[in-house]
């Protein structure tokens, strides 16, 4: 089908670090049933580093290949480089979403952020919470009650 | 790699009788309808016999018969054309149900900005209406009732002979959209007490492009497209007359063999149904029985129906969805929300419409491969994860 670009459809097909961490140091989950996509990220995070990060979503093609491609993107990474990624980079390293869907990178980013918002609170680290949209301030199109 | 088409309600392959059909007026017969030298008045003919055959199927008169682009058309102008009648008496309400096509619900919300008011029944859970349901929302303002013979995406067949009944006894013009049933049930538009209908040949086995507007003779038609004296001044244009040969053709050839085909595409229904019932939490849309001989819908909880279509077309399955995802819309189905399926569940929704070309064994291939890739995307859904750990309920028991 022509409406995703071929990486889309990889990541799609085969997508990367599909599943849980049941001793997670954080946990973000974003989105609604009701709007058709929910997108829950796991965090093993060491030295500030991202370990390892699994993933689960219920979701359309391009919400699974976002996810896919976003936890490939901080794999490995500090943590101030995953809270620097954007829905645009997700969207871009997945060459293109259709306009319609570029919602489901913006769930990426912010189940990223969320689980990462999530570390910070176990370990009570005083962190920067205008980094962290608020949950009510989401505002792209869909009817998100997180 | 297996190559199964399941999405006839969509659209489905042309038949060789159609193609055949269409092939000279591809070639040789070129003519314009309208014409008055002998080439035009080979297709004048042609067109006339078209016309006849269509006829012959609803069991109506010739010149009852009004070709159009296909059923959106037919729609429009049967819906227009009983508004306007309607409102030259000052009658300016309109019953319908929730689930009726776009082509349908679209116009009768353009008709509300320009002050109808209409009425849409429920339809319960099945997707069944009755006729009492019918008779007790007609008023006296009422200028029309306009319900589908078969919904697209439930497959639910709706009591049109006694609905047309009551629209009759009430004096109420009766319209109903019957692109999927037309070729696949027995339609008789006397016997329906059916004033307007709409049908659309690639449904049945012919071209893209062609479709019928039925209208009880002295009912007089609003024109959509005015210019030439086409189709008795009622649709201008120069008719799309190869097409109108290939629907004539898959519309005999479809009556022809209905009862043996319907028998078999049902039995493949069912084999289809009682199949993908065994997988848990699953539900079937529409009513069990009074339903489409090839319509198979479900909804999966815990799935998303487009990564279910995906996925299915990878294995080589061609299927569709009532999914928002694929319309660019955030909403699922305004059908299974008019069955009241929550909205999640709505979203898990597969249709799978058979033809008389499927087998059985291509059904126990889907009815596998839809378990496969249900199980599969359940294994990544954290929804489901919360379904089974008992932090959520099921909706779908």
């Amino acid at each position: 089908m022509a409406l995703y670009s071929e990486t889309v459809m990889d990541h799609f097909r085969n997508p990367r670090n599909v599943g849980v961490i049941e001793d997670a140091d954080g946990v973000g989950e974003v989105g609604n049933a009701k709007c058709g996509d929910i997108m829950k990220i796991y965090l093993k995070i060491r030295d500030d580093v991202i370990e390892d990060v699994k993933f689960e979503t219920f979701g359309c093609g391009s919400a699974i290949a976002s996810s896919s491609m976003a936890t490939e993107m901080i794999k490995g990474r500090p943590l101030s480089e995953a809270l620097a990624l954007t829905n645009q980079a997700v969207a871009q390293a997945l060459d293109g979403l259709p306009a319609h869907k570029l919602h489901c990178s913006v769930l990426a980013e912010e189940a990223i952020k969320k689980a990462v918002q999530d570390y910070y609170e176990r370990q009570g680290v005083d962190y920067d919470k205008s980094l962290f949209p608020a949950c009510d301030s989401c505002d792209h199109g869909c009817c998100h009650s997180h | 790699m297996r190559h199964i088409y399941a999405d006839n309600a969509a659209t489905t392959k042309m038949s060789q009788a159609a193609i055949r059909a269409m092939l000279p007026y591809l070639d040789g017969i070129y003519g314009n309808p309208s014409s008055l030298h002998s080439a035009g008045q080979a297709a004048r003919e042609a067109l006339e016999s078209a016309r006849a055959v269509m006829a012959r199927g609803l069991g109506c008169e010739p010149r009852e018969i009004t070709f159009t682009s296909g059923g959106s058309e037919a729609d429009n102008q049967a819906i227009r054309t009983a508004a306007w009648l309607g409102a030259r008496k000052g009658k300016k309400h309109i019953v319908s149900t929730a689930f009726e096509h776009h082509a349908v619900l679209h116009t009768l919300e353009a008709l509300e900005q320009e002050g109808f008011e209409v009425t849409l029944l429920d339809v319960h859970g099945d997707g069944r209406i009755t006729a009492e349901e019918v008779a007790a929302a007609i008023r006296p303002d009422t200028c029309l009732v306009t319900v589908m013979y078969a919904n697209n995406e439930v497959g639910t067949v709706e009591p049109i002979a006694r609905i047309g009944a009551v629209c009759r006894e009430k004096g109420v013009l009766f319209h109903t959209d019957a692109v999927q049933a037309a070729g696949h049930l027995a339609i008789d538009v006397v016997r329906d007490h059916i004033d307007l209908l709409s049908l659309s040949a690639h449904k049945f086995h012919g071209p893209k492009g062609a479709g019928v507007l039925y209208a009880r003779k002295g009912i007089p038609l609003r024109n959509l497209i005015c210019g030439g004296a086409q189709e008795r001044g009622k649709r201008a244009g120069t008719e799309n007359l190869p097409a109108i040969m290939g629907m004539a053709a898959a519309f005999e050839e479809a009556l022809a063999d209905l009862d043996q085909r319907a028998a078999c595409v049902t039995a493949l229904r069912d084999r289809l149904i009682d199949g993908l019932g065994q997988i848990p939490h699953s539900l079937l849309n529409g009513h069990r029985t009074e339903r489409l001989p090839g319509n198979v819908s479900f909804c999966f909880e815990g799935v998303e129906g487009e990564s279910l279509l995906l996925l299915l077309d990878d294995k080589g399955v061609e299927a569709s969805s009532g999914s928002a995802c694929t319309s660019g819309s955030l909403d699922p189905s305004h059908v299974l929300l008019a069955l009241g399926r929550p909205h999640e569940i709505a979203h898990g929704s597969l249709r799978l419409t058979l033809s008389h070309e499927n087998t059985a064994e291509e059904v126990d291939y889907m009815i596998d491969a839809v378990t496969q890739v249900v199980e599969y995307l359940r294994g990544i859904s954290p929804v489901w994860r919360d379904l089974q750990s008992g932090k959520q309920n099921f909706v779908i028991q």
